[in-house]
């Protein structure tokens, strides 16, 4: 086993050797080109004219999170483990974009996972993991990860663990609010918010620890931002050198408060926010929600607000404000030179699409873009990638073939985005021709 | 057992038509008819309290949403015991549930608030809907359940 696998790591490394001379053929600051082939028809996406799309992997399970190497290799949490398997390594050992080599260990569901330096780092919902690679980014003992971090809240709401690192030995870890609005009965009708709200206290916010420090739980950590009812996209933006995150916003306004909200109204807020975060930073879940409509920060009608009333002066304002509802899955900064100059720094985000907004049709199921200018959006958002759940409206989630959720940047610039439906895996490159 | 039914039958039917001939001669269709009518009645109530308080989770459709809240279409949840049904309405559930080797793990509130024939409205609804179909709920059987929580 252990000799077949050294074998094979010669081939591939061999082979990676071969691609990586012609995917580099220019070096990576090589803009405008990849050398892979798109798919006839895209992988069924529509893209913005000169990008293609290659289906990398396909029937993966629920592939969330993904982490790509300086090698191409391909790491995938999955949510659920698959006979005790929750990470696959996927490996393009002949170049056609296409994976054709498929290892799995970690016998855990989850979301989160990266690459940082010489490690992979993976959470469960509860824990975040991290296993040593070698010098092809490969995980060298799959069998026995460090723990970094262990019990953090799960509670089955907002359970996923998302993680990023910062360059300098930090990890952030996400811990999503157990509520939907710290009502005193969760979800129920009329039920006034908790004051103040418990949940604050051990998650609904951004928990700092040390990525290269093993068995630290809340004690050891730093709640380095609070007010955020559940992040699941989060990225480490090198230009600000600052962290960014994308909130889920609350649902349910009309169910709960039939008397102030409309049904269109409480499909139409609030709004998903994109957050700067510094050490301290508020942003106010669950006194308030943003209104996209009237560009301010809202009363929660659990605390005393009708839908008219503001709230929350010391919150965090949102630097970008989405239509609600729309589930941002994946955040990530493009760094890379292979698509044009505008995406350089700029934003892309995964919106895994609605369930909330019945009776009307639901929305989001697309991949945005957002320009960046020294650190701060420098133009409106626009839908970068689509075609994802199908041809037809999606009435209810289940209506959707494919829903994007996590992101990340290949080493020639490519984009990798994650379906946790049928578990396919797209590659997005920008065509030479 | 059996056969003490098998002998007991024909008298109580013999009885039962008796009755029924003295009450009104052409029963048996008019109570069929009110059976379905209120079955009918009964399901129609459900749908508006089931669009106003389980929808937005369980979707128009009932094909809840993936890997948050569990559909309601062909699962033993829904359609066996009435009694784990009704008390997960009562009670809200706070586990994973499994249908069909996919998870489910959003926590549902408890709608204890709701009356007991509202409750017997909604789950006619469900149960005979989105391709279900079981028998009806009745407000009895809400109160039967309820009075064994607390």
């Amino acid at each position: 086993m252990l000799m077949q696998k050294t074998k094979v790591c010669l081939v591939v490394a061999l082979a990676m050797t071969a691609i990586t001379t012609s995917v580099f053929a220019g070096g990576p600051g090589k803009p405008g080109a990849s050398d892979v082939k798109p798919d006839a028809n895209n992988a069924g996406l529509k893209l913005p004219a000169g990008f293609g799309a290659v289906k990398v992997a396909d029937s993966l399970g629920r592939t969330r999170h993904i982490a790509v190497t300086a090698n191409g290799g391909i790491y995938i949490k999955l949510d659920r483990a698959r006979n005790n398997n929750g990470i696959l390594y996927l490996q393009d050992t002949n170049g056609d974009g296409k994976t054709d080599k498929k290892t799995s260990f970690g016998a855990y569901g989850g979301t989160g996972i990266y690459v940082k330096g010489d490690y992979l780092y993976a959470t469960s919902n509860e824990d975040i993991y991290r296993y040593k690679l070698d010098a092809q980014q490969q995980v060298i003992d799959p069998e026995h990860p460090e723990t970094v971090v262990s019990g953090l809240i799960n509670r089955r709401q907002h359970e996923s663990k998302s993680i990023v690192l910062d360059d300098n030995g930090n990890i952030y870890v996400n811990i999503g609010a157990y509520s939907n609005s710290c009502q005193t009965k969760d979800r129920t009708a009329g039920s006034l918010g908790m004051q103040p709200c418990p949940v604050l206290d051990s998650a609904a916010g951004i928990w700092q620890f040390k990525a290269d420090k093993q068995n630290q739980t809340y004690g050891d950590g730093v709640r380095y931002a609070t007010g955020l009812r559940n992040v699941v996209g989060l990225d480490w933006n090198k230009s600000a050198n600052q962290l960014f995150v994308m909130q889920h916003g609350r649902d349910q306004l009309h169910d709960l408060f039939p008397s102030m909200f409309t049904e269109k109204q409480s499909a139409d807020l609030p709004a998903e926010c994109m957050y700067a975060l510094k050490q301290g930073s508020d942003c106010g879940w669950p006194y308030i929600y943003y209104d996209p409509y009237q560009h301010r920060k809202m009363l929660a009608p659990e605390y005393g607000g009708d839908g008219k009333k503001t709230g929350g002066e010391n919150a965090e304002d949102p630097v970008v404000a989405f239509p609600a509802h729309m589930a941002p899955n994946g955040l990530l900064f493009y760094t890379g030179n292979q698509f044009p100059e505008k995406y350089r720094n700029g934003a892309f985000v995964a919106f895994h699409g609605s369930w909330n907004r019945s009776p009307e049709n639901q929305a989001g199921y697309y991949v945005v873009f957002v320009p960046f200018k020294d650190g701060k959006p420098s133009g409106k958002w626009e839908v970068f990638a689509d075609g994802f759940a199908g041809p037809g409206p999606v009435k209810s989630p289940g209506d959707a073939v494919h829903r994007p959720c996590g992101l990340a940047q290949g080493p020639d610039g490519s984009l990798y985005v994650t379906d946790d439906v049928k578990g396919t895996v797209y590659r997005i490159v920008y065509k030479t021709k | 057992m059996r056969k003490w039914m098998l002998a007991v039958m024909p008298l109580a039917i013999g009885a039962l038509t008796a009755t029924a001939q003295v009450k009104k001669p052409a029963t048996a269709k008019p109570a069929a008819k009110q059976t379905a009518g209120a079955a009918t009645a009964t399901i129609g109530r459900g749908k508006l309290l089931y669009k106003q308080y389980c929808m937005s989770c369980h979707q128009e459709n009932g094909t809840g949403v993936p890997r948050m809240n569990p559909p309601l279409i062909k699962t033993e949840y829904v359609l066996g015991d009435k009694t784990r049904l009704i008390g997960i309405l009562l009670n809200g559930l706070n586990e994973d549930v499994e249908i069909d080797g996919e998870y489910y793990s959003n926590p549902m509130p408890s709608q204890a608030a709701l009356k007991d024939q509202e409750i017997a409205d909604i789950l006619s609804y469900v149960r005979n809907s989105f391709g279900n179909k079981a028998s009806t709920v009745s407000a009895a059987e809400v109160t039967a359940v309820r009075a064994t929580i607390k």
